[in-house]
């Protein structure tokens, strides 16, 4: 039969090609595992780039030196209280025992290197110890101070002399300090109880915690329940029509639209139109909160649909109407469901930076927000405002922060994972 | 909450403690009686609260000593700026006893405007707890009327939807079509230059500016051009392999960690591009001679390319285990190997739905602000060298809005413009992918 | 009749006792005569075993047809003939299968020249989304047989022609494929398979999907085919074993009960379970 002859040669063509066929194989396979090595790669490069900057911020170096509350701070006659404090010359004080520290030093241009050692807030650190103390007055007390940012840069190596601004002289008071057994770096609580600060070493992210925190209360308290009663009324009660089809599009495209669009609605509506406070969180969480609307509908839409319809028939079968149906029974059991959802959303929230920047979230603002309407900002805010600053310092500061945040982040991720995990039903 | 219980004893009043006659459960008369009294007054409180500022601020307004009456509108705004921060006890620019006056009239506007705001609120409450208790009896159908009423608000919840995009529309619009009364739309689609830059003072040198969308465009499609380059290939290879080649305990670990550059904000790729990438592109450009800009459109793209790789991957990923098993079987047996089955038979099937992915990857590129805001530059070049800087449509809105400008001038109305501009390529980019997802989930159904 | 408890519990006549195990019939046969040769073949999903001890032959140019209730491991069985079953993580085969005295669970063993030998067409008519034409020529061009365009569109031609489909579609080659009927997708399966020229084609329940008369010219090109190919069908119509087979292999809960000449089996069934099964009842 021909047929067996052809075979042959179809069997050595076959043959014959194989070689090849199989590297081109082992080529895209590689090129697949290489991309996702790629991906993986850059993650960790984008981690460790932040993790290393970031690190030294949560360190801080202090410097000891002994204060003396001369009486003579205080002016004859008068009374210690409130008011004579807030007169005395703190800033002298801090200058006088940082020129009896070092006596060496004489020129003027030299004494103000001197100065600048330490952080300029330290004079209001020694006047609220003053205040909550009045018995110092007098006294001489050795207290730890803040360094000033290039002297912290320095003690904890993240800048060498070279590219410091750090003198030579500046450099020798710090050699002596450490001599003298005056300088240590310890955990920066600073970053984590100060608002934001022109001067890196007493800038801290307290500020930004707490606006961030009273936002995502506005908008998970806004938007979860609006998410859940829309999602409801969209899988439940709505019949398909032209309305339904309208809303759901409408859903999908938002879920899709620019972030900043978000923004601009913000701007106009609420700032310009019915004249809220910019830079208010209440702002902010009204925004993000038409912004992650969109996720939370079709989370919890994707939870209702997950309970099965014998559950249904059974709550409508024993003559309950179709809300008590939907509140006893099917609500509580798609809940799980809708929360994983929510905290995905609001965990998107949390890291949202451009619609904020259009309704005034990115003032310098150094006090922490007591509510709704205070000025404020919020942590991704005041890591694009830190960015921005030149001085290395906050640079690690920058780094600090976005640790924080990612932080933030993770605990909620591994929330909504481990809600899934715990309620996740077979049916 | 009162009127809760105001109900519930009203029902069971009436019942006589006989709760078999009532029409429906005890609670229901409660919720039915809190519902007509909570409803109504939260709705006014709600309005009440929009629009106070607004009308406080028009009455104080209204009351301007002669000396301010040639003020332009912006100066107004100013004007009442400083009124407002000098109600809330704040420092404001150059202090003025008129001001003074002023402030203390806006604060005893606001106070009375509480005070009105509670007193109203609160009679609406009353009232409406009143006209619900009067209305239950026995054979109230206090069930029906609380699920009516529930029902209501769950429609009310699902239609925001819908305001939201009027409302974006609208705002975005309003505000736009007063920016095309300064430029002519002609001259903002075509204009080849972009310098926002109006004087605050008329007479200032240069105060017309030039609103010429084009760089701008361009500026924007580079970068998203490069991040497509970038995530395309990578999310793309990342997807086929971890589909069809990885095994089980590798994509188990790879795909969630791939997820996770999904989940990074995008202020921290902006930090990282600036501070990261920027430098190195820099410093190997130096290297090889070239001069590369500090803020190259590279950098942006790059990171930018890098947070999209997982939006590709995941939206390929589901439509590459969309394409049916009987596909890969019929290749398999014919003998074609695992990379000739993706290529020839499985990616050709999911075109159609890799093409709708990859478009909305492009839209949300061109809608991603911070990356570009912190690593991409603000002076509109004309230019395809992607070493260069380029700005973006969002690197403008955000610069032209923020800070303190008053919002009626060419320069903060041209920001609304170039949003209008972004939310109709997006929505378009959208719709037109959504629909292409659709029909191809369709045709494996 | 899914499971293994149900049968040997519930319904005592239908279960396999010890002594019944042994496959009634001809299941081997003279080594010249046979292209492919199973022994002691054992098939593991995971734990569960699916085929349990199977020995068969497949004859050469004949059409072996197996027959048995759903779930009896046909058509894992079939699947093990060209390493389908390979693409299914936790599936374990044991035992030997060969190809022309050639072990097809060789470690050097490529699969795609062995599914290049040994063709499959499915339940359901798969073919690409493509054009008529490059579904045939798909496997002869990945194969590397056709060098030219007038090799390729000859080979388009035979095996569209030997399938039957030549004259329904010749003027439409760059219409896709998914456009045709079902019975016309699948007799363009069958060319696509017979386009590589293979040696053994495998049919998993090929006209399930199909309406009678569509059926019915599958099975009269099954039966032409037959003069150049070994075919082995799956099929669950016992009237279509008996109409296109020589041979027939009934299959219950993974284990080979009778093999046997089609016309044989049908009308003198030497096992219990067989005759119960041809005659209706159960299956």
């Amino acid at each position: 039969m021909s047929n067996k002859q052809d075979r042959k040669s179809v069997a050595a063509a076959v043959e014959k090609g194989l070689a090849r066929r199989k590297a081109k194989e082992k080529r895209f396979q590689r090129a697949g595992l290489a991309a996702v090595i790629t991906a993986l790669m850059m993650l960790a490069v984008l981690l460790i780039s932040i993790v290393s900057t970031g690190m030294p911020a949560f360190t801080q170096t202090a410097l000891k030196l002994d204060f003396h509350y001369d009486e003579s701070l205080l002016p004859a006659g008068q009374t210690l209280n409130e008011e004579t404090i807030r007169a005395m010359d703190f800033h002298g004080l801090v200058k006088k025992t940082l020129r009896e520290k070092f006596p060496q030093v004489k020129k003027r241009k030299d004494k103000k290197a001197l100065y600048k050692m330490v952080s300029n807030g330290t004079p209001y650190i020694l006047r609220d110890m003053l205040m909550e103390d009045h018995a110092l007055l007098g006294q001489i007390k050795s207290i730890w101070v803040l360094a000033d940012d290039e002297v912290d840069s320095i003690f904890k190596g993240s800048k060498t002399i070279a590219d410091s601004r750090l003198t030579e002289a500046q450099y020798g008071w710090v050699t002596q300090l450490v001599a003298e057994e005056r300088v240590m770096t310890r955990f920066n609580w600073t970053f984590f109880q100060n608002g934001d600060s022109r001067e890196p070493e007493q800038s801290g992210i307290r500020g930004a915690i707490m606006g961030s925190l009273f936002v995502i209360i506005v908008t998970l308290a806004l938007s979860f329940p609006m998410g859940v009663a829309a999602a409801i009324y969209l899988e439940e009660f709505a019949r398909p029509g032209r309305l339904n089809d309208l809303i759901e599009i409408n859903i999908n495209n938002l879920a899709a639209v620019p972030s900043i669009v978000f923004g601009l609605l913000g701007l106009a509506v609420y700032i310009n139109f019915m004249g809220m406070p910019r830079s208010a969180p209440l702002v902010a969480g009204l925004v993000l909160t038409l912004m992650t609307l969109p996720t939370i509908i079709i989370a919890s839409r994707a939870a209702l649909k997950s309970v099965p319809p014998s559950i249904r028939e059974a709550a409508l079968g024993m003559g309950a109407s179709k809300m008590q149906m939907v509140f006893h029974h099917v609500l509580p059991l798609a809940m799980p469901g809708m929360l994983t959802g929510s905290i995905i959303g609001m965990a998107q929230a949390l890291g949202e930076t451009a619609p904020l920047l259009m309704i005034g979230m990115i003032a310098f603002i150094v006090d922490i927000p007591q509510g709704l309407l205070d000025p404020a900002t919020v942590l991704p805010v005041q890591i694009y405002l830190w960015a921005d600053v030149p001085e290395a310092a906050f640079r690690e500061r920058t780094a600090a922060a976005i640790m924080v945040l990612l932080a933030f982040l993770v605990v909620m991720n591994l929330l909504a994972v481990w809600l899934r995990k715990k309620f996740e039903k077979r049916w | 909450m009162s009127s809760y219980w105001f109900g519930w004893r009203k029902a069971k009043v009436i019942s006589g403690g006989d709760f078999q006659k009532l029409h429906s459960r005890l609670p229901y008369y409660g919720y039915m009686s809190a519902l007509w009294s909570g409803l109504p007054a939260l709705m006014i409180l709600l309005l009440w609260l929009s629009f106070e500022t607004t009308i406080v601020s028009s009455l104080v307004m209204s009351d301007l000593p002669p000396a301010y009456e040639g003020y332009s509108e912006q100066q107004k705004g100013l004007l009442l700026n400083d009124i407002k921060n000098l109600s809330e006890g704040r420092q404001t620019s150059g202090k003025k006893p008129e001001l003074k006056i002023l402030s203390d009239r806006y604060t005893q506007l606001k106070a009375i405007a509480n005070m009105a705001n509670i007193a109203v609120v609160l009679a609406i409450a009353i009232i409406g707890g009143v006209f619900a208790s009067q209305k239950i009896k026995v054979e109230t159908r206090a069930r029906n009327n609380v699920e009516k009423i529930v029902k209501g608000l769950l429609i009310a919840s699902s239609t925001i939807a819908i305001f939201t995009t009027i409302g974006i529309v609208l705002s975005v619009l309003f505000e736009a079509v007063r920016f095309f009364e300064k430029i002519p739309v002609v001259d903002f689609l075509f204009g080849l230059e972009w310098s926002p830059q109006t004087a605050i003072r008329e007479d200032q040198v240069g105060s017309s500016g030039a609103f010429g969308i084009v760089p701008v465009l361009t500026g924007t499609l580079l970068i998203s051009f490069i991040a497509m380059m970038v995530a395309v290939p990578i999310g793309l290879m990342s997807a086929i392999y971890l589909s069809e080649y990885a095994p089980k305990t590798f994509r188990s670990i790879a795909k969630p960690l791939l997820e996770v550059l999904a989940g990074v904000p995008t202020v921290v790729y902006g930090f990282f591009a600036a501070l990261v990438v920027a430098p190195m592109i820099r410093d190997a450009g130096v290297t090889l001679g070239l001069d590369v800009s500090a803020e190259s459109a590279l950098a942006a793209g790059l990171v930018m390319g890098i947070m999209i790789i997982p939006f590709v991957s995941s939206l390929s990923d589901d439509v590459i285990n969309a394409v049916p098993q009987a596909m890969r079987d019929g290749a398999y047996a014919l003998g074609a190997t695992r990379s000739e089955t993706v290529r020839q038979v499985i990616l050709p099937a999911a075109l159609p739905g890799i093409v709708g992915g990859v478009l909305l990857a492009v839209s949300r590129a061109i809608g991603e602000t911070m990356i570009v805001v912190m690593a991409a530059g603000l002076s509109a070049n004309l230019t395809a060298n992607p070493l260069e800087a380029v700005t973006t449509v969002t690197v403008q809105i955000v610069t032209l809005l923020v800070g303190d400008q008053e919002f009626d001038s060419a320069k903060t109305l041209a920001a609304f413009a170039l949003g209008l501009t972004l939310f109709v390529v997006t929505l378009a980019l959208n719709v037109l992918a959504l629909y292409i997802v659709r029909k191809y989930r369709e045709q494996y159904e | 009749m899914s499971t293994k408890d149900k049968a040997t519990v519930g319904e005592d006549q239908h279960g396999i006792e010890s002594e019944d195990t042994e496959t009634v019939g001809k299941p081997l046969l003279a080594a010249e005569k046979s292209r492919m040769t199973c022994r002691n073949v054992f098939v593991y999903y995971g734990e569960k075993m699916a085929i349990d001890n199977i020995s068969l032959d497949i004859g050469k140019n004949e059409v072996l047809s197996m027959i048995g209730p759903s779930g009896c491991g046909k058509s894992t069985f079939l699947r093990c003939l060209n390493r389908m079953n390979d693409t299914i993580d936790i599936c374990r085969v044991d035992g030997d299968i060969k190809l022309d005295n050639q072990d097809i669970y060789d470690q050097k063993l490529d699969v795609v020249p062995l599914r290049a030998r040994v063709g499959m067409v499915f339940q359901k008519p798969n073919p690409f989304p493509k054009s008529i034409y490059d579904n045939i020529a798909y496997g002869p061009r990945i194969h590397g047989m056709v060098d030219s365009k007038t090799d390729t569109d000859e080979v388009v031609e035979t095996s569209l022609k030997r399938a039957g489909l030549w004259e329904e579609v010749k003027d439409r080659l760059d219409a896709p494929g998914t456009g045709l009927s079902g019975g016309q997708q699948q007799r363009l399966c069958i060319a696509r398979a017979i386009a590589v020229n293979p040696e053994v084609i495998l049919m998993d329940e090929p006209c399930s999907a199909l309406d009678p008369i569509a059926t019915a010219k599958i099975e009269e090109l099954i039966d032409e085919l037959r003069e150049e190919f070994t075919i082995a069908i799956v099929t669950h119509s016992m009237q279509q074993a008996a109409r296109v087979s020589q041979r027939t292999a009934y299959f219950h809960m993974g284990k080979l009960i009778e093999v046997g000449k089609t016309n044989k089996i049908f009308t003198m069934p030497s096992h219990q379970l067989t005759e119960d099964y041809i005659t209706g009842r159960f299956g």
